[in-house]
């Protein structure tokens, strides 16, 4: 478990990164907090014959809060969400996913962009980024351009990021201090990768939920919504009765996959009841 | 002075040296000129071994040499098993390299020897091995089928069975008014240490001598196994042990890098050292547990257990490893547990199959016979309308009754029987402990969306296996003593303990036993190690006789030369006095001798767990609320060590209880070949657990008292937790007969017990 052979290179510039990225066909590789791509690396997975590591790249490490909503630079890192008393308000849905994330060691290093990249389908933050229709900002040789995430994430450890993008940062829409959500996720040892887990949130309008959003991760091969679901909760006045017919909703639209962890139809359930719990906490919050 | 240090909480010696760092284990150790070996293991769970080129891999820079079957012209010698070394598992021990054929993922092909570890790593990729792939063997069904045999010569995949047998258990049968049979099965869970192996070994090539680091456990044995496979006397190998980072049952056992890396150093006459990775160990050291029973338990209308009648196979995975057979004999031997049971018919079956091979982990056998007749209990108490207390109270073994003899195993030949104890004491102090009469309203509620659920298991667990322990005491230049063991450590603490039955025995302050040396050939003239619970017990005894043997020896030597009757010499810490004069001790410096302590018999130190949980029935999720352990232990050495090794040996049990299992698919695949497919047990996991150590009813064999009991926390872990689970969810009529309890799994029970309940 030793990695395997590769080169090093620590860019202080965007543009010479993404050269550096361009100039090696396919062959290199961005570092950010490393927790992903190491293991991978070391489990020879992965072989990148280069690696390009960001940490010195400028600019990339703030959160930044405006009334378009959270800008997080790419790499923010886990424990950067965690501590930032803001976010409890600029978006607390956010906040709670993240500290589901992994282990403390892992929080000091993980980050954002280094996870959304990776896409693993049981991640908390690509979960966001569906749930709440997160823009990524990215540049490449050709340029810089904005994905939106139902167009990022693409399968299981597959997104739209060309060989030479980086992604600079993600766009979360701001938050209505109104809104009501709930977050929920079962893993076997408290900070694995979950067996499935629920982002969602709904607004009020006239007593009724309105814009719901529900996202689910660890399902499937891919973070994804379900408008099925979000139907069934749109319009109606949210009680504990709804609550478990949303989460049967949600139940049947999945397609839960099988691993040593779980089997399909128990994923399938247990997505349902997460969904179920998350409306009831959404309700009382 | 009268000492009382056996007895007192005393905080481990070792831990000091650990914990500044100055650990030393086996990849610790530098030496000039070192080589490192990388394995390159067998992706395939079965087939024919075609040819091996590794010429490409040979090119590659920094790599030194690539050892594989062609370097063994006589064929690659084969580790004998080292307990039960039956004639009839002959021809399914494990040969050191694979030859003629590879029988599961992860058996090693070949040894690349580089300038670091990277480096073979690297050149491990180059090397074209071509496997003519067999069907797989990937449980026991398919290996009873025998359509594909591992073996082709013995035609059969079973290498033996175990019968155990006590009175007539199918006339007790033809009679019994109940009768209950039941099929249940634990998972495959193995010893992982925080440590993994390592071997480090140099030639010297003008002395002819091997010195081998990293050894560990059985040290003495190995180094048998090693000079005759090796073709040196046993005088030219020295094993050194170093720090190690536990064992459990599996580490120090003669694997095949216990060949390969001494061969290599002698090969290529340079020092070479292994260091196995996370994954390999995942895949070459022992695994353990996967058995599965077909039980019959008869009983009275009033409970009383009349008779155990059942088979059980274990799934011993590719070969026969050194302990591999321990398993699958305890199961037998002790199915009965510590009930009284006056007919018992049990075959054990030991199937193989293209797996990892099995092998001891704490507990063997015994883990998955507490949890069979444990379940069985209380599903039978149930039936008969008995309270399972109640139930338990009845027929566990009196003190009156002991010795009490247990089921003899053939063809081990062996007999055996219990030692001493009151069973039921630790029954009830346990049921005291967690309160049990105030939480017994509890069982099957359903609070804030959770099922509370109780669970109570009584347990016995062997200990001190002989024949034979060895100790050396000598005086060390600064008038104080050292201690030299036959015994290893295996991060027990062992150094603590030896110190404090020394320091009682010579009568002397703990701090003047000075140094406490395990586990080298070098120390003593021979000595059987760490397993099987018995160091204590066992080094322990040897101490006490050394002792014996050192002061008879003192009294000789200083009446010469203070001129005195031997009688009146007396040691009195670091002076020895007689004839009115007085000496200093350090004057006798280098004055040594031996003891020993042989034993036929062992100890059973016994106890009950009891568990509080809660089952969250849509998620399968099960939370300890509370856990108790309640074990007699003889007498308790060190009772702090001692809590050590009853909570350590808990958390381990609750992890197969809950989390592990090593899985293949139907091809013999490894599909757990990382800690996060394999789930062990962190530190959040299980906060609420406690113990209590009694030290009632010292055992009768052994001049300590004392019992083994390094494994209690583990062996009834599953049948408790399975036993709180099947009490918790009692509203959905559903049974846990499997281990572990999974999440998908219990949620499952459910799902059929409301389907049951709907039809
Ligand atoms: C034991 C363990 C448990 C974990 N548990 C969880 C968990 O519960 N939930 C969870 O979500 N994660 C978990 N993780 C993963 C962890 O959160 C990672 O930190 C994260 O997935 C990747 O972030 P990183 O910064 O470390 O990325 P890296 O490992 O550095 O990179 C990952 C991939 O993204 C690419 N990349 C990185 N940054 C960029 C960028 N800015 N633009 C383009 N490509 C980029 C890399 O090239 C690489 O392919 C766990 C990891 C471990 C080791």
């Amino acid at each position: 478990m030793k990695l395997p052979p590769f080169e090093y290179a620590c860019p202080t510039t965007l543009n010479e990164a993404i050269a550096l990225l361009a100039n090696h066909s396919g062959e290199a590789k961005p570092l950010a907090g490393g927790q992903s791509l190491m293991p991978m690396m070391a489990f020879r997975i992965a072989q990148p014959s280069l690696l390009v590591d960001l940490r010195k790249l400028p600019g990339m490490k703030e959160i930044k809060i405006g009334p378009d909503g959270v800008r997080l630079g790419a790499l923010v890192r886990w424990r950067d969400v965690i501590d930032d008393k803001r976010l409890a308000v600029a978006h607390p849905l956010l906040k709670e996913a993240i500290s589901h994330v992994a282990h403390y060691q892992i929080r000091n290093r993980g980050t954002v962009g280094g996870s959304c990249a990776h896409a693993d389908p049981a991640s908390e933050m690509p979960g966001i980024a569906q749930t709440c229709e997160a823009e990524f900002s990215v540049m490449g040789k050709a340029g810089a351009r904005t994905i939106k995430a139902k167009d990022f994430f693409q399968g299981a450890l597959t997104t739209a990021l060309g060989a030479d993008e980086i992604i600079t940062e993600i766009h979360l829409p701001a938050w209505p201090a109104a809104r009501r959500y709930g977050f929920q996720e079962f893993a076997r040892r408290r900070g694995d990768f979950a067996m499935a887990g629920v982002a969602l949130y709904y607004d009020l309008d006239g007593g009724k939920a309105a814009n719901a959003h529900i996202g689910v991760f660890g399902v499937g091969d891919c973070q994804r919504r379900l408008p099925k679901a979000e139907a069934a909760l749109n319009g109606k006045a949210v009680d504990e009765a709804l609550a478990v017919k949303v989460g049967e909703a949600a139940a049947a639209e999945v397609e839960p996959q099988e691993d040593i962890h779980a089997s399909a139809a128990y994923r399938r359930s247990l997505t349902g009841t997460l969904v179920e719990r998350a409306i009831k906490a959404a309700m009382v919050r | 002075m009268k000492n009382t240090f056996i007895g007192t909480p005393m905080e481990r010696r070792e831990d000091l040296r650990f914990l500044r760092g100055r650990g030393e284990y086996v990849d610790d150790v530098a030496m000039p000129g070192l080589l490192y070996a990388v394995i390159l293991r067998s992706s395939v769970a079965h087939g024919r071994l075609v040819s091996i080129d590794a010429s490409a891999a040979l090119r590659f820079p920094g790599v030194h040499s690539i050892i594989t079957r062609a370097d063994m012209p006589g064929g690659p010698p084969i580790i004998p098993m080292r307990l039960q070394p039956l004639p009839e598992f002959k021809p399914f021990e494990q040969p050191v390299i694979a030859h003629d054929k590879v029988r599961y993922v992860g058996e090693p092909i070949a040894v690349i020897l580089a300038s670091s570890v990277a480096v073979a790593e690297d050149a491990l990729e180059a090397i074209e091995v071509e496997i003519e792939e067999l069907p797989a063997v990937a449980d026991w069904q398919s290996a009873s089928a025998n359509t594909t045999v591992l073996f082709e010569k013995q035609g059969t995949n079973r290498s033996l069975v175990f019968h155990s047998r006590k009175g007539d258990a199918d006339a007790a049968f033809a009679n019994a008014p109940y009768v209950r049979r039941e099929k249940l099965r634990t998972g495959r869970h193995f010893g992982l240490t925080m440590e993994p192996r390592g071997v480090m070994a140099a030639w010297d090539d003008a002395a002819g001598k091997l010195t081998i680091y990293g050894a560990a456990k059985v040290p003495f044995f190995n180094r048998r196994i090693l000079s005759a496979q090796i073709g040196l006397p046993v005088d030219s190998i020295d094993m050194i042990e170093n720090d190690v980072g536990g064992g459990y049952g599996a580490r120090g056992e003669f694997y095949p890098e216990d060949f390969l890396i001494p061969f290599a150093a002698r090969h290529v006459k340079r020092p070479v050292k292994w260091i196995e990775d996370r994954r390999e160990n995942l895949m070459a050291m022992n695994h353990a547990r996967e058995e599965e029973c077909d039980l019959e338990v008869a009983c009275a209308r009033d409970g009383t257990i009349l008779a155990i009648r059942g088979e059980v196979r274990t799934d011993m995975g590719a070969y026969m490893r050194t302990n591999g057979a321990v398993g699958a004999r305890n199961v037998s031997q002790f199915m009965a547990g510590p009930y009284r049971v006056p007919h018992v018919k049990i075959d054990s079956s030991l199937w193989m199959t293209n797996k990892t091979p099995v092998g001891t982990y704490r507990g063997p056998g015994r883990f998955e016979a507490c949890f069979f007749l444990e379940r069985m209990i209380d599903m039978i108490a149930a039936d008969l309308g008995i309270d399972r207390i109640e139930f338990r109270r009845k027929n566990l073994v009196t003190a009156a009754e002991q010795p009490y003899p247990i089921a003899h195993v053939q063809p081990t030949d062996a007999k055996d029987e219990y030692d001493s104890g009151e069973y039921s004491e630790t029954l009830e102090r346990a049921l005291k402990e967690i309160n049990w009469s105030e939480k017994a309203k509890l069982q099957g509620k359903l609070i804030d969306g959770k099922y509370h659920g109780l669970g109570v298991v009584c347990f016995i667990e062997g200990g001190a296996a002989g024949p034979k322990e060895m100790a050396r005491i000598e005086v060390n230049p600064e008038g104080k003593f050292s201690v030299y063991m036959g015994t290893a450590s295996v991060g027990q603490g062992v150094e603590t303990v030896f110190a404090q039955i020394a320091a009682d025995a010579l009568e002397v302050p703990v701090d003047n036993i000075d140094h406490v040396y395990h586990g080298s050939t070098a120390y003593v003239s021979d000595g059987y190690g760490a397993y099987h619970s018995r160091s204590t017990v066992m080094g322990g005894s040897a101490v006490l006789d050394a002792t014996n043997n050192f002061m008879a020896l003192l009294r000789q030597a200083a009446g010469k030369r203070l001129g005195c009757a031997e009688s009146n010499v007396t040691l009195d810490i670091d002076k020895v006095t007689g004839g009115g004069r007085t000496m200093a001790l350090k004057d006798f410096a280098g004055l040594t001798a031996e003891g020993a302590f042989l034993n036929k018999k062992h100890t059973y130190s016994y106890g009950a767990h009891v568990c509080h949980i809660t089952v969250d029935a849509k998620l399968g999720r099960i939370e300890i609320i509370d856990y108790v352990v309640v074990q007699d232990v003889g007498r308790a050495v060190n009772p702090l060590t001692l809590r050590g090794q009853v909570l350590g040996s808990l958390v381990q049990g609750l992890g197969g209880a809950v989390l592990e299992d090593l899985k293949y698919d139907e091809n013999g695949q490894f599909l757990t070949g990382s800690l996060a497919d394999y789930l062990l047990p962190t530190a959040t996991d299980f906060p609420n657990l406690r113990c209590v150590v009694l030290d009632d009813y010292p055992s009768p064999i052994n001049p300590l008292g004392a019992k083994g009991a390094g494994e209690g926390g583990i062996i009834a872990a599953g049948g408790c937790m399975a036993n709180a689970v099947a009490n918790a969810l009692s509203s959905f009529g559903v049974q846990p007969r499997e281990l572990p309890l999974s999440p998908t799994y219990i949620w499952g029970l459910v799902q059929a017990g409301q389907r049951a309940a709907a039809e």
